[in-house]
């Protein structure tokens, strides 16, 4: 079984009363991604994009349809239990990178494996290794704010790889970052895809972030319209070298 | 489930970010608990007082005094009527089983002298019994005796405050004083008993013989009575079977018909000070409950915090959900957040209130007493407060839906 497995998903908003006033954000998408792909969602806004990452991130649930993540069916999960599967399964990576403000970067990565109750020496010891993963080693005990914008999406990722989760889900991780930023953080979104074997997907609407993805999948109005490998991969030379110690 | 001490820190951690607003939130639950601990220890203070000064007069006392005269409608007040006389008080002790001990008792200023110092004092004429009604004891020298009474000697003893007023530092014992220009012979010191709760210095005072005093020293234009009859019931099951006893051989001396009013007064001082004992209580009552009430509004002020709060960090629960929290866990996390609001503010408020309450001891010279209860009662309060008024909040930010709080902004 693929480790994200949905299958026509249907989710609707009311924006009234009576027939006419449901709204289908998506209308019966299907959709496969096997253990060790990385794959692009394309869209424009309102395409549906982010309803389908909040859905196969178990932050929502569809209003019909069947989802199975890492062989879990999640449709039929309570709702306790999705952050536990949340917490275990799943890596967030966020646009505005999301990090709890006055909180050091170490303590940003450790949180996750408060919730998952890991004890505290284990857990400095595993953020302090996550954090140099991404390189960052040095820069522990600084806050967001002290951070730069890719520091801070790296410290991002940190949290999102600390629980070994197999999948990591990024919406827009580049939004917000400059180019060469945007860059270094796909590469280090390759090197965690092909040197540690993770499941990535990623959402983005710039063709060039996009191309650091081996499968590409584009949505309009609430389906998929097109879904196929990425022919031309960036294969920067540059990302391993620079990838530090990936 | 996430262990306790990492919650613990993180709520540590987020009202450490907020200084001033987690330092104000508290500021009412001080105010509030050390109002509790102040009210309560100015409340105790005072009860425990007039306890002492039960201690200190005896304990199951009754007092018969005259009755007052009512004189073409003006009723004159006590004692204005002497009734009673020293045969009363011999045939109270004869015929009355519930009575332990009874001692006539009469008194008026008097100056007194010795060599060239004077002092004017309080002389009561007694006898030998009315130092076991007051539970008192003779420090040096002796009681007076049946034969003091009966001879009318010219002895008397002396309290402390007395014998520093006319010996100084010299031993009374033996030394011959005049009362009014009588001569006596001192022949004991009392113990010294200190103030009464009325501010009365208790040891200035001098005791002679009541055969002798109505004889020699009490000008009274009524000879023979005696201004009232002190009595110690045998215990404390009696007195109100002695107080019957006293009341009904009364009216048969004084031979009172059944629809004639007594002329003469039975009061049980025990009672007296049990009432004043509940006044107080009621008191302090509703002090405290007074007090309570600025403990609440210090809650409505964390609930108030709380709610802000949750609001303002609504992104930061979004975010903590998105990686793994439960809604138990925000709960809880929101929740020890307003606990130690309150309880580090109880901590406070009972140090300032302790501190406070002697204060008020020290510059309003009053009796404060802080007991184990009131520290228990003024935390375990505030402890309770932080809960429930933290619980709504704490509950709402476990509510809240992921995706819509990472979208808040």
């Amino acid at each position: 079984m693929a480790l994200i497995d949905a299958e026509n998903i249907i989710k609707t908003y009311t924006t009234g009363t009576g027939e006419d006033c449901t709204f289908y954000a998506l209308k019966g998408v299907s959709l496969k991604i096997e253990k060790g792909e990385f794959a692009a969602i394309m869209g424009a806004s309102g395409s549906g994009k982010s309803t389908f990452m909040n859905i196969i991130g178990c932050l929502d649930k569809p209003t019909s349809g069947k989802y199975f993540l890492d062989g879990e069916n999640i449709v039929d999960t309570r709702l306790d239990k999705l952050s536990e599967v949340r917490n275990s399964k799943l890596g967030f990576v966020f646009q505005g990178f999301n990090l709890i403000s006055r909180t050091s970067a170490l303590e940003n990565v450790e949180l996750p494996m408060i919730y998952k109750g890991i004890p505290p020496k284990e857990r400095r010891e595993r953020a302090m290794e996550a954090l140099k993963i991404v390189g960052l080693t040095g820069k522990e005990q600084n806050m967001p704010n002290q951070l730069s914008g890719g520091q801070q999406q790296r410290v991002a990722i940190a949290r999102a790889i600390v629980n070994d989760a197999p999948v990591i889900l990024a919406d827009e991780p580049t939004g917000n970052l400059d180019t060469k930023t945007s860059y270094e953080i796909m590469d280090f979104f390759v090197n965690l895809n092909e040197r540690m074997g993770k499941t990535i997907v990623l959402v983005t609407h710039e063709d060039d972030i996009a191309k650091y993805c081996k499968r590409i999948i584009r949505f309009k109005d609430g389906n998929i319209i097109d879904d196929s490998l990425n022919p031309q991969k960036t294969h920067s030379e540059d990302a391993k070298t620079r990838g530090g110690a990936l | 489930m996430i262990d306790f001490s990492s919650t613990f820190k993180m709520a540590l951690v987020s009202l450490k970010v907020n200084k001033m607003r987690s330092i104000l939130t508290s500021l009412g639950i001080i105010i509030g608990v050390s109002a509790v601990i102040i009210m309560l220890a100015v409340g105790q203070g005072a009860s425990v007082k007039i306890q002492k000064d039960m201690a200190s007069m005896g304990s199951n006392l009754l007092m018969v005094s005259s009755a007052s005269v009512t004189s073409g409608g003006v009723r004159m007040g006590q004692g204005t009527r002497p009734s009673l006389t020293l045969k009363d008080a011999y045939a109270i002790r004869k015929n009355c089983p519930s009575v332990g001990y009874v001692a006539p008792y009469s008194s008026e200023a008097k100056q007194i002298t010795y060599g060239n110092q004077n002092w004017s004092t309080s002389i009561a004429g007694t006898t030998a019994e009315y130092m076991k009604i007051r539970d008192w004891n003779i420090n040096l020298g002796r009681n007076l005796s049946e034969e003091d009474i009966l001879n009318m000697s010219k002895v008397a003893i002396i309290g402390n405050t007395v014998s520093n007023e006319l010996f100084g530092d010299l031993n009374p014992i033996g030394k011959t004083i005049r009362i009014g220009g009588v001569p006596f012979k001192v022949i004991g010191l009392l113990e010294s008993k200190g103030q009464s709760s009325m501010g009365q210095d208790q040891d200035d005072f001098v005791i002679i013989p009541i055969t002798t005093g109505q004889k020699k020293v009490f000008g009274t234009t009524f000879p023979g009575t005696i201004k009232m009859i002190n009595i110690k019931a045998k215990n404390a099951d009696s007195i109100y079977k002695a107080e019957e006893e006293i009341t009904e051989l009364l009216k048969i001396r004084h031979k009172i018909g059944k629809k004639q009013e007594d002329d003469f007064q039975v009061r049980n001082l025990t009672q007296m000070m049990e009432t004043m004992q509940s006044a107080v209580k009621t008191m302090s009552l509703l002090l405290g409950s007074i007090a309570s009430v600025s403990l609440l509004v210090g809650g409505i002020g964390i609930m108030n915090i709380m709610l802000v709060s949750v609001t303002e960090r609504t992104k930061e629960i979004g975010i903590r959900m998105a990686i793994g929290a439960k809604s138990n866990d925000i709960r809880i996390q929101f929740l020890i957040e307003s606990l130690l609001l309150s309880i580090i503010g109880g901590i406070i408020g009972l140090i300032t209130g302790v501190f406070g309450a002697k204060l008020i001891e020290f510059f309003g010279s009053m009796t404060v007493y802080i007991s184990t209860f009131s520290i228990v009662l003024s935390l375990g309060f505030s402890g309770v407060i932080g809960v429930a008024f933290g619980y709504y909040p704490a509950y709402k930010a476990s509510l809240l839906n992921p995706i819509d709080a990472l979208r808040y902004e």
